[in-house]
C-alpha cells in the first residue's frame, strides 16, 4: 500500500485541524495542541496500515490530543488560558460568548458538537474520529446542543 | 445557534504559521526522512529532495512534483516534507554551478535510490568525471567493469537520480553529438556549453 507524500496530508488538511483545534482548546493553546497532533501523526505514519481515510485519522489524534488538554486544563486551578484571550479579540470567534460556552460542555459532548457543526462531519465520521459507537457520536451531540441552548436562554 | 458562522481566513495565515513550526520540531526530531524544495535555475524548475545523508534526487520539473514525490513516498519513505532548509546546502551549489563559480559539486549524496552493482558503479564513475571534459558510454561501461555493456551503461545513466550533479551529461556517443538525455537534449547541450565542452553553433 503507498500513502502519499505527509506534506499532502499537511496541505490538504492543515486549516480544518487548525479550526477544530481552536474551537476546541482556544487561541492560545491551539498552535502547541497543532503541533502536537502533526508530530504525532508524523511519528507513526510510515506504520500506518489504512490509507482509506488519512483526514479521519489525523482528526482522531487531534481529538486526543484536545482531550488531553481538558485533562490538564481541568486540573489547573487559575484558568491562566483565559487572560490573553480577553486582552486579544478573536475576530474568527464570530460569537465569543458561543465559543466560551462549548468550551464548558464535557469533553465529549464539546468533541462531537465541534465535529459536527464546525466541521461538518456526518456522525459516522464524528464517531470515528472520537473512537466511539454512532449512536454515542449523535447523543453527545444532542446533549450538547441542549445544554448550549439552556445556556444561550439563561445568558439571553 | 449559529456555529457554522463566523469562521473567516484568519486560519489559513495562523496555521500556516503552526505548520511552519512544526517542521522545525519535526526537524530537530529526526521525523523528516525527505526534505524537497522547488528552486528555479537557468534550465527550468528543479525538484531537490534530501534525506539526512544527502541530496537523492533531482528532477527535472516539467510539470508539477506530485509523481515524483508519490515515487519517493513510496520507495524510500512517506515521510516527505516541503524543508528548504534541508535541501539548501545542493541549492546553494547548484547555484554557484549555473553562475560558473563552483566546478565539483561537494554536496554529500545519496546513493539509495540506485540498485547496487553496475548501475551504481557507472553512476560513480560518472560522478569522476571533471568539469568541461566528456566521455563516451563504452569509457564509462569500461570503469565500471563491464568494457562491452556500453548499452547497459546507457540505461544506468537513463536512470539517473541525481542529474547534473551527477553529471551524465558528460557522458556522449563515441560516434559524435551531444547524444541522449533523460532530461529532454537542449539541456544537455546547455550544461555543455555552460562547462565549455561544447563548441560551435546549434
Amino acid at each position: 500500500m503507498n500513502l502519499p507524500p505527509f506534506q499532502r496530508l499537511l496541505d490538504e488538511h492543515r486549516v480544518d485541524v487548525y479550526r477544530f483545534l481552536v474551537a476546541s482548546v482556544g487561541r492560545q493553546a491551539a498552535d502547541d495542541c497543532f503541533q502536537e497532533t502533526f508530530l504525532s501523526a508524523l511519528r507513526g505514519y510510515p506504520k500506518l496500515r489504512d490509507a482509506s481515510n488519512l483526514r479521519g485519522w489525523l482528526f482522531t489524534i487531534a481529538t486526543r490530543k484536545a482531550l488531553d488538554h481538558w485533562r490538564v486544563e481541568s486540573r489547573t486551578p487559575v484558568p491562566v488560558e483565559r487572560l490573553p484571550e480577553r486582552e486579544a479579540p478573536q475576530r474568527a470567534d464570530g460569537d465569543p460568548e458561543l465559543w466560551q460556552a462549548v468550551r464548558t460542555l464535557p469533553p465529549m459532548q464539546r468533541a462531537a458538537v465541534i465535529h459536527r457543526y464546525v466541521l461538518d462531519l456526518p456522525y459516522a465520521e464524528v464517531a470515528q474520529a472520537l473512537g466511539i459507537s454512532e449512536d454515542a457520536a449523535r447523543a453527545n451531540t444532542y446533549e450538547g446542543r441542549k445544554r448550549l441552548r439552556s445556556m444561550q436562554e439563561v445568558g439571553a | 445557534m449559529k456555529l457554522e458562522e463566523g469562521w473567516d481566513d484568519g486560519f489559513e495565515e495562523a496555521s500556516r504559521r503552526a505548520a511552519h513550526e512544526t517542521l522545525a520540531a519535526a526537524r530537530s526530531r529526526s521525523l523528516v526522512d525527505i526534505g524537497y524544495t522547488v528552486v528555479d535555475s537557468p534550465i527550468g524548475r528543479l525538484l531537490l529532495a534530501s534525506t539526512r545523508a544527502g541530496l537523492v534526487r533531482l528532477e527535472y520539473l516539467d510539470g508539477d512534483p506530485d509523481e515524483t514525490l508519490e515515487e519517493l513516498a513510496g520507495t524510500l519513505s512517506p515521510r516527505v516534507l516541503e524543508d528548504p532548509e534541508r535541501t539548501e546546502p545542493a541549492r546553494r551549489q547548484l547555484d554557484a554551478y549555473f553562475e560558473g563559480r563552483v566546478r565539483t559539486f561537494r554536496t554529500p549524496l545519496d546513493w539509495s535510490l540506485t540498485h547496487e552493482g553496475f548501475s551504481r558503479r557507472v553512476l560513480e564513475a560518472t560522478a569522476a568525471i571533471p568539469f568541461g571534459s566528456v566521455t563516451t558510454y563504452r569509457d564509462v561501461a569500461t570503469r565500471a567493469g563491464s568494457p562491452r555493456a556500453a548499452r547497459a551503461a546507457g540505461n544506468a545513466l537513463h536512470d539517473n537520480p541525481i542529474p547534473i550533479v551527477v553529471p551524465c551529461h558528460r557522458v556522449v556517443p563515441s560516434g559524435g553529438g551531444v547524444g541522449k538525455y533523460g532530461g529532454q537534449e537542449w539541456r544537455k547541450e546547455y550544461l555543455l556549453r555552460l562547462e565549455g565542452a561544447l563548441h560551435g553553433g546549434g
